[in-house]
């Protein structure tokens, strides 16, 4: 293979890791923004949400499409609950004290999935079952003398959708604009009428909703689905939203593609350092945060004294 | 201590800073920069051994930033800050302290789930660990503060640590009585009532020994009653733990009334500089103060 | 709130003290000789997690610096301490992928192995402490994960070293109870006698507001590493108990990873983030608890109705019992009080009066 052609094949599947990270990312950022909590759950609300994909795929023989459309309901729900139910009684108490429930949350959610769904792995793309379906999976494109699978280009495609959508959600609708006040001044806010709880609950469900979406591709991707998937990718997502910046949206796609780009050429380029690629992040981390810790696009917080 | 007695050790202590005249702190054309705002401009001034020197100024005039600057919380843009002839310019907050500046914020910064007593016992805490702090005070001819080794492996086994305790929490235990805090020696910090907080405050940078307290905005949020309490217990604190006092203030009543020396400033800048008398007069302070408008009432 | 502090002499605290660990040892050595293998240990294990629990609650309760990076420095503990009790010949056999030569040859008895596993630890402090404490609050907690989680996916690929994701196999048993309670006892005295020392007190008033304590002329960074360094000086030594009662130590998410820095955080949180007896306390109960709740995981009958076992579900009550304390319960069963003589008198000598009022 020549070097042009490895890196487009590279370059690719670093587009699309890098999309996926993103719209995870977009969620912790969010949440941050918002109520500084780090949502350490964020990650296995994906996890669940595949589950749902999964479950309602195999048990109503739903076409995938149905499936995904329900998966990404129910993770909106779930991500909602969790807030009303779990951080919404914490909203006065010191910020450390939001951040461990986050941490029991996320081992409650693996374990639930442990118990209802079985620690085994389960290939995902048992959900397509038809013909026509199984093309998206096995599919393969030439670019450039490059072979990428169909489903790569899909996946980027369909990253850029779900994030033109957000944005308008976040800069253009009412809501989104009730969301960037509360993440400057929570008590002006709700000062001017705006339900303040309300608008915090639909932060979460759409985060939790982007978050499935990204699972279902990953887990078309990566093919199985387990209970301690979310795990790693919750971690380099929010990782991502660090890098680009804790707070800002089109921050945490920068960073999620940073980090895509990072792992996917690391390991190509270095194979023997493959081993360690879920390191690379954590050590990307720890830079950013001792040199840049508002992040690339982040702003400077200076302490009042 | 009666009023009349306070008075009167007050002009001598005027009297002999006259003749004396030596400054413990010098802020030679200090300017602090944070991106676009220039938050102190070019601040150069005096504070004189054993005065009541008193900063004041409308809000965002930059002031607290001058004792964020002087404590080492912030490292100016251009000038020096000279503290009894050592030049501190580029010390940490910690090595400061050491070296004998202490401060209060304006907002309260106790430790909260601290006792009274302990919260005293901490200020006193930097004799034990502070070796970089008094290398700084022997390379200036000074002498260190602590001169013992391995205090930390003292503390954990208790070998030649218990006198030193003992020793401190008798220092601590009397200043909390000479402050009149010792009714509440065992409660925590955040039990205590708006005004003996405040005290506390101050009992607490006392009990580092300074040699100049800065004190932000001191009777903040207290009621007349209180105000009046603090101006005598300002006044008591100079003379008995013979300190120099350099305080901001927004209540012109207690700046009038303790400060034997003032000092104003207006967007970052000295705009006066004189007695609460002259204080009082001059058009640019009432201007700075009371807008531009009111010339043409 | 009493307005006099309400004290014991330090002679009738010192023999109150010394009875307690004598009347200790004495129901310990009972256990030893009257208890089945399994309680037994349950009983090791107990001392085993207070260290730990005790080492984190010094870095999270006392000096506020909210640190899940405890796995790591158990990780390295259980490794160094393992690789140096296995004889070269054991190493030879289960070494698959070849091994460092220096490493081959390395030997020593359980007490050396158990400390030099507490300076790696203590070293691995040290050498992070320098970047990660520099950030606070949850920036220091996810850094602090993140490198626990390069610590654990070392392990996993340094193959020479420690035999990658096969772990190290056959370590002997050699944590009885007299050594995990000795270790034990020696963690408590170290950490106790600091917390209750000047450095104790800035310490917690690092805890409290940082801004002013490094205004009382306290150097705070370096106050925090040495707590940090101390801490994982301990955690080291637990993990060396723990690999030698466990008897293998590998790599996975499920050993030596999150999930067990989450396992000492649910104990420090249960007992009350502070206190030093809270975490014993907190060690204690979550042991018990764990192991009781293992029953659910086989099958059991509810009854007369045979219930089938279900995997994983005591993790699911554990942390479910979790968020509920978090919600409703935060202060833990000792808040940041102290089980002391002084404060055993003075509860019971306040109740006394009470009753005599009504």
């Amino acid at each position: 293979m020549n070097q042009e052609v490895f890196f487009l094949q590279n370059f690719f599947n670093a587009l699309m890791l890098g999309g996926l990270y993103a719209l995870i990312a977009v969620g912790y950022t969010m949440v941050y923004g918002i109520l500084r909590l780090i949502n350490f759950a964020h990650g296995d609300i994906m996890m669940m949400g595949v589950y749902f994909a999964f479950y309602t795929a195999v048990l109503f023989s739903s076409p995938p499409l149905i499936a995904a459309i329900v998966a990404v309901a129910g993770a909106a729900g779930l991500g909602f609950l969790i807030d009303r139910i779990a951080y919404k009684p914490l909203r006065n108490a010191p910020r450390i004290s939001a951040l461990i429930t986050a941490i029991g949350m996320s081992f409650f959610l693996e374990s639930f999935a442990v118990v209802v769904f079985g620690a085994v792995q389960k290939p995902f793309v048992q959900i397509f079952k038809t013909k026509e379906s199984k093309v998206i999976l096995n599919k393969v494109l030439m670019v450039g003398g490059a072979r990428i699978p169909l489903l790569t280009f899909l996946v980027i495609l369909l990253t850029l959708a779900i994030f033109a959508v957000l944005f308008l959600i976040v800069y253009k609708s009412k809501i989104g604009m009730a969301m960037r006040a509360i993440s400057m001044d929570i008590p002006t806010t709700a000062l001017m009428g705006i339900n303040v709880d309300g608008v915090i609950g639909f932060t979460f469900a759409l985060g939790s909703a982007l978050a499935a979406a990204s699972g279902i591709m990953w887990a078309m991707r990566y093919p199985n689905v387990y209970p301690y998937m979310g795990f790693m990718p919750g971690m380099k997502a929010f990782i991502a939203a660090v890098v680009g910046g804790i707070g800002s949206i089109p921050g945490a796609v920068v960073g999620g593609l940073l980090l895509g780009f990072i792992e996917i050429f690391t390991v190509s380029y270095f194979p023997t350092m493959s081993g360690y690629r879920d390191a690379f992040s954590f050590i990307i981390l720890i830079l950013i945060l001792m040199f840049k810790p508002s992040g690339i696009l982040g702003k400077k917080a200076i302490e009042k004294v | 201590m009666s009023e009349g007695r306070v008075n009167q050790l007050e002009k001598e202590a005027v009297k002999s800073k006259a003749e004396v005249n030596e400054p413990v702190l010098v802020l030679d054309h200090v300017t602090m920069q944070f991106g676009g705002l220039i938050a102190v401009n070019d601040f150069d001034n005096k504070v004189i051994k054993g005065e009541l020197l008193g900063l004041i100024g409308p809000n965002g005039a930059g002031k607290t930033t001058v004792f964020n600057v002087v404590t080492g919380i912030y490292y100016p843009t251009k000038g020096r800050i000279i503290f009894d002839d050592i030049d501190i310019t580029p010390f940490k907050p910690y090595q400061i302290t050491h070296l004998g500046i202490a401060r209060t914020f304006q907002n309260i910064r106790l430790f909260y789930d601290l006792t009274v007593l302990e919260n005293v016992l901490v200020a006193q805490h930097h004799e034990l660990s502070n070796p970089d702090a008094d290398r700084i005070l022997m390379r200036n001819g000074k002498s260190p503060k602590n001169t013992q080794k391995m205090w930390f492996w003292r503390a954990v086994t208790k070998l030649g640590y218990t006198s030193k305790e003992k020793e401190m929490l008798e220092r601590a235990k009397n200043l909390i009585e000479k402050v009149g805090l010792s009714h509440v020696m065992y409660e925590k910090a955040s039990a205590l009532p708006y005004g003996e907080q405040r005290k506390l405050e101050i009992a607490r940078a006392l009990a580092t020994e300074p040699k100049l307290l800065l004190l932000d905005e001191p009777a903040a949020g207290m009621n007349p009653k209180e105000t009046e309490d603090l101006m005598s217990f300002i006044r008591r604190v100079r003379d008995e733990f013979n300190v120099t006092v350099f305080l901001i203030e927004h209540d012109m009543k207690v700046v009038m009334g303790v400060c034997e020396r003032i000092i104003v400033m207006d967007y970052g800048k000295i705009i006066a500089e004189g007695t609460p008398e002259e204080i009082q007069n001059n058009p640019r302070v009432i201007e700075a103060y009371l807008g531009k408008e009111w010339e043409n009432v | 709130m009493s307005m006099v502090e309400k004290k014991l002499s330090t002679k009738t605290q010192v023999i109150l003290t010394l009875l307690f660990i004598l009347g200790m040892a004495l129901l310990l050595w009972w256990a030893d000789k009257g208890f089945d293998s399994y309680k037994q240990r349950v009983l090791r294990l107990i001392g085993i997690y207070a260290i730990m629990a005790v080492s984190l609650n010094l870095i999270n309760g006392i000096t506020g610096i909210f640190s899940l990076g405890h796995a790591g420095f158990i990780l390295i503990g259980a490794y160094t301490a393992a690789i140096l009790t296995l004889t070269p010949s054991e190493k030879a056999m289960s070494y698959l992928f070849g091994i460092q030569p220096w490493i081959k040859n390395l030997h020593a008895d359980f007490f050396t192995a158990t400390l030099a596993g507490g300076f790696m630890a203590a070293l691995a402090a040290f050498l992070i402490g320098w970047p990660v404490l520099r950030l606070t609050g949850d920036y220091l907690a996810i850094a602090s994960l993140g490198f626990a989680e390069i610590v654990r996916i070392w392990a996993n690929n340094a193959l020479t070293i420690t035999n990658g994701p096969l772990g190290l196999k056959a370590i002997p048993e050699y944590s009885n109870i007299w050594w995990v309670y000795g270790w034990l006892l020696f963690t408590v005295v170290f950490i106790a006698s600091l917390v209750y020392s000047s450095y104790g007190r800035a310490l917690k008033a690092i805890r409290e507001s940082r801004i002013a304590a490094e205004s009382m002329g306290i150097n705070v960074f370096k106050h925090q590493l040495m707590s940090f360094v101390v801490g994982a000086f301990f955690a080291g030594i637990s993990g060396s108990l723990y690999a030698h009662w466990l008897t293998t130590v590998d790599p996975r998410i499920t050993t030596m990873g999150p999930m067990l820095t989450f396992y000492v955080l649910i104990m420090i949180v249960l007992g009350g983030l502070g206190s030093i007896t809270g975490s014993l306390i907190g060690a204690a109960i979550f042991a018990i608890l764990f192991e009781w709740l293992r029953d659910l995981e086989q099958p059991f009958n509810f009854f007369g109705i045979t219930v089938p076992g279900i995997p994983g579900i005591r993790i699911l009550v554990i942390s479910a019992l979790f968020i509920a304390v978090m919600i409703f319960w935060q202060r833990g069963i000792m808040g940041r009080e102290e089980l002391t003589w002084n404060n055993l008198y003075k509860w019971l000598f306040a109740r006394r009066k009470e009753g005599e009022k009504s």
